[in-house]
């Protein structure tokens, strides 16, 4: 947390990328599902974001919204997504493809799966390099060995000629991270890069991660439900909810002092190490489950969850409202914005 | 790789046994040759004096061992028709059957695979509506129908190419082909294409529907995430694993071309293995009937083995053992 209070150079430079108005919604026979549904962030160059938020909140649809893989029945509706001086959401496919893989890269949730079987992974971490790049053939492979040692494989020279499964997860993953990171991206998302490892292995990768980013430059958005992966690495947070953001604002003051409910409660169920058995438990959990998007209620979508529910909340819709961040006394001020009609307040 | 040689060419000589013992018992209980071979008029002397020298007044057992050995050493027996030794009749046809057979299946190949995979791409458009229809309408179409009216439009209405034989044939590495003369491989069209469309169509589902599948995989948006261009997506991430299930059938697909070659060529007079079959069958000739049917299970077994080793080599996953 201290880390992430600190002023990063980003902070006062105009945003790489910002996001506003976001909706994208699919059009299914069972009615329109509004995956993200009217979402604002800026993201500064460097930064760090953590995207939180339950299963089916939406997370990866702002992420493929962002790369322009959003598939019907799925579709941008509204909102810009302003990326280096253009709009990301009004790019055609060909100006799309050439800022894929070079610019804005992205990193999946299943290593198992992001890997075609049939090609080494040598042949597939050039790959992003003959597409963008006009480097040599030699350059290409130079650069692939350089890459995948810099995450951490064991004798890159001769594991380039490997095949997926050939590796073990963990492995996977860095490769995975070696191909989204080898042309040095401007922005790099990663969609719970680490969901599918066991737990040592996460840490091990998210610090990886980091330590690429922070070299590299390379602004990060970090997708997760684990708050507490992202209350370590991130600059900023935005925490989702049915499609919206319910909370966003400077990672610190979000996890020292969160306003929304929803986010309390997540903070609330982050597992605590307890100093008896040294296992890991759940100190609460949200009560009930996370409404099918289709019939939202009137009002607040948390509404039917919330201990502090009224009249109000099931009436009207609360809009995300920004004030200044507290505590943190150095840096730059950040806004912390909170949608909720009776936000928690700050003890003093 | 040694051992699964060995292990693969066992199993072939046991299919081939089987396919031998197979043969025999329906050569021996369909039916007498004798007749075919003594004058109408015949006295029963002359009747057991041809058993006798066709070896049929033995047992079951004796002859069945007569049949194996003699096959060991390549003797099939001599035609009963054209006084000739019923393998050199058979190895004499084959080009002409291979011809057709092998052009079909390119043919198939070179329509089915592009299309296959425009419709697994695009699978909502209305042109991959037409084309899914349309290999509807290619796998229900009789073949001999197809032929007949192939022949009708092409050769006699608009009198485009030859509608029977084979044509003018050319000595090629010691076979006769028709494909290296212009004349030739005008012969060829009409029954190649007549061949091709069952396959075709059947072809183009089964890419299509594992175009299908593997565009909805991780490794295809992953590889989109990469910038990777449209036809890279296709052909280079989707189609070879597509193809890879494909690879299993190749051999039924060949297997399947060869069964519907007899019909194609009767259809054509194509002078192949198949018409020889089909015209055998109706003299009773059977040692020929014996050869061809040998010489498919053979075929067959040859395929499977090289289907199997090329599935090893484009999967990685598969390591033979
Ligand atoms: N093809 C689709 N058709 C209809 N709805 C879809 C489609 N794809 C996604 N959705 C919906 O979009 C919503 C958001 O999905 P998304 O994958 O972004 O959630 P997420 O926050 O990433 O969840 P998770 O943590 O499970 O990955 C979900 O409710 C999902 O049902
Ligand atoms: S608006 Fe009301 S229901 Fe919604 S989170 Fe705030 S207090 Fe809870
Ligand atoms: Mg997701």
């Amino acid at each position: 947390m201290t880390e992430s209070s600190m002023p990063r150079p980003g902070n006062v430079t105009t945003p790489l990328l910002s996001v506003k108005g976001l909706r994208t919604w699919f059009h299914t026979f069972g009615g329109i599902v509004k995956a993200v549904d009217g979402v604002s962030f800026d993201v500064a160059p460097g930064e760090i974001m953590g995207l939180v938020g339950e299963s089916g909140g939406g997370k990866s649809m702002i992420g493929f919204s962002i790369m322009g893989l959003i598939d019907p029945p799925g579709r941008v509706e509204a909102g810009s997504i302003e990326f280096g001086g253009r709009d990301l959401a009004r790019l055609g496919e060909d100006e799309m493809r050439s800022i894929r893989g070079k610019e804005i890269a992205m990193i999946f949730q299943d290593p198992m799966t992001a890997l075609n079987p049939l090609y080494t992974i040598g042949n597939q971490i050039e790959e992003t390099l003959a597409l963008h790049t006009t480097l040599s053939a030699r350059e290409r492979r130079e650069k692939a060995i350089e890459m995948l040692h810099k995450v951490g494989i064991p004798q890159p020279e001769q594991r380039l000629h490997h095949y997926p499964h050939q590796f073990s997860g963990g492995m996977r993953q860095r490769v995975v991270i070696a191909i989204a990171m080898i042309a040095r991206p401007r922005l790099l998302i990663a969609d719970e890069p680490t969901t599918a490892l066991d737990v040592t292995i996460q840490a091990q990768l998210l610090r990886l991660m980091r330590q690429q980013v922070e070299e590299s430059g390379t602004s990060l958005i970090l997708i997760t439900h684990d708050l507490a992966a992202v209350s370590q690495m991130a600059d900023t947070i935005v925490v989702l909810y049915c499609g919206r953001i319910v909370e966003r604002g400077p990672a610190g003051d979000i996890i020292a002092r969160p306003r929304h409910p929803y986010t309390r409660g997540l903070i609330d169920s982050i597992p605590h190490e307890t100093d008896i058995d040294g296992a890991k438990r759940r100190l609460s959990q949200i009560p009930g489950n996370v409404p099918d998007i289709r019939k939202l209620p009137p009002g607040c979508a948390f509404a039917p969850r919330c201990p502090r529910a009224s009249g109000l909340c099931r009436m009207q819709d609360p809009v995300l409202s920004e004030r200044e961040g507290t505590g943190d006394g150095q840096g730059p001020r950040r806004l912390h914005a909170t949608a909720c009609h009776h936000p928690l307040t700050v003890s003093p | 790789m040694f051992g699964y040689m060995i292990k693969r060419l066992i199993q072939m000589v046991v299919v081939l046994w089987a396919v031998s013992v197979l043969v025999f018992v329906m050569m021996s209980f369909t039916g007498d040759p004798t007749f075919m071979m003594v004058p109408l008029d015949a006295t029963d002397e002359q009747i057991a004096q041809a058993r006798r020298i066709l070896g049929l007044d033995e047992s079951h057992l004796v002859q069945y061992w007569r049949f194996l050995s003699n096959m060991a050493q390549g003797d099939f027996g001599r035609s009963f028709v054209f006084r000739q030794p019923a393998l050199t009749l058979i190895l004499e046809r084959l080009p002409a059957t291979l011809e057709i057979v092998f052009l079909a299946m390119a043919l198939a190949l070179l329509v089915a695979i592009p299309l296959g995979v425009y419709a697994g791409a695009n699978p909502g458009k209305p042109a991959s509506r037409a084309v899914m229809a349309g290999s509807l309408v290619g796998i229900s179409l009789p073949g001999f129908w197809l032929g007949m009216v192939l022949i009708f439009i092409v050769a006699v209405k608009l009198q485009w190419l030859p509608s029977s034989g084979r044509g003018p044939t050319t000595e090629w590495f010691g076979l006769r082909v028709s494909f290296t003369s212009w004349e030739g491989f005008r012969h060829l069209i009409l029954p190649a294409i007549t061949l091709s469309i069952g396959t075709l169509a059947i072809l183009m589902r089964i890419i299509r529907a594992e175009m299908v599948e593997v565009m909805k995989q991780d490794y295809i948006k992953f590889a989109r995430a990469k910038g990777a261009t449209a036809k890279g997506i296709l052909f280079k991430h989707g189609l070879k694993n597509a193809l890879i299930p494909l690879v299993t059938v190749f051999g039924l697909m060949l297997g399947d071309l060869i069964a519907f070659a007899t019909l194609t060529e009767t259809i054509f007079a194509w002078p192949g293995i198949g018409k020889l079959l089909v015209d055998s069958i109706y003299r009773g000739d059977r040692p020929v009937i014996v050869v061809y049917l040998m010489f498919v299970a053979l075929m067959f077994v040859v395929v499977n083995f090289v289907v199997d080793v090329a599935y090893a080599l484009i999967d990685p996953r598969i390591k033979i053992k």
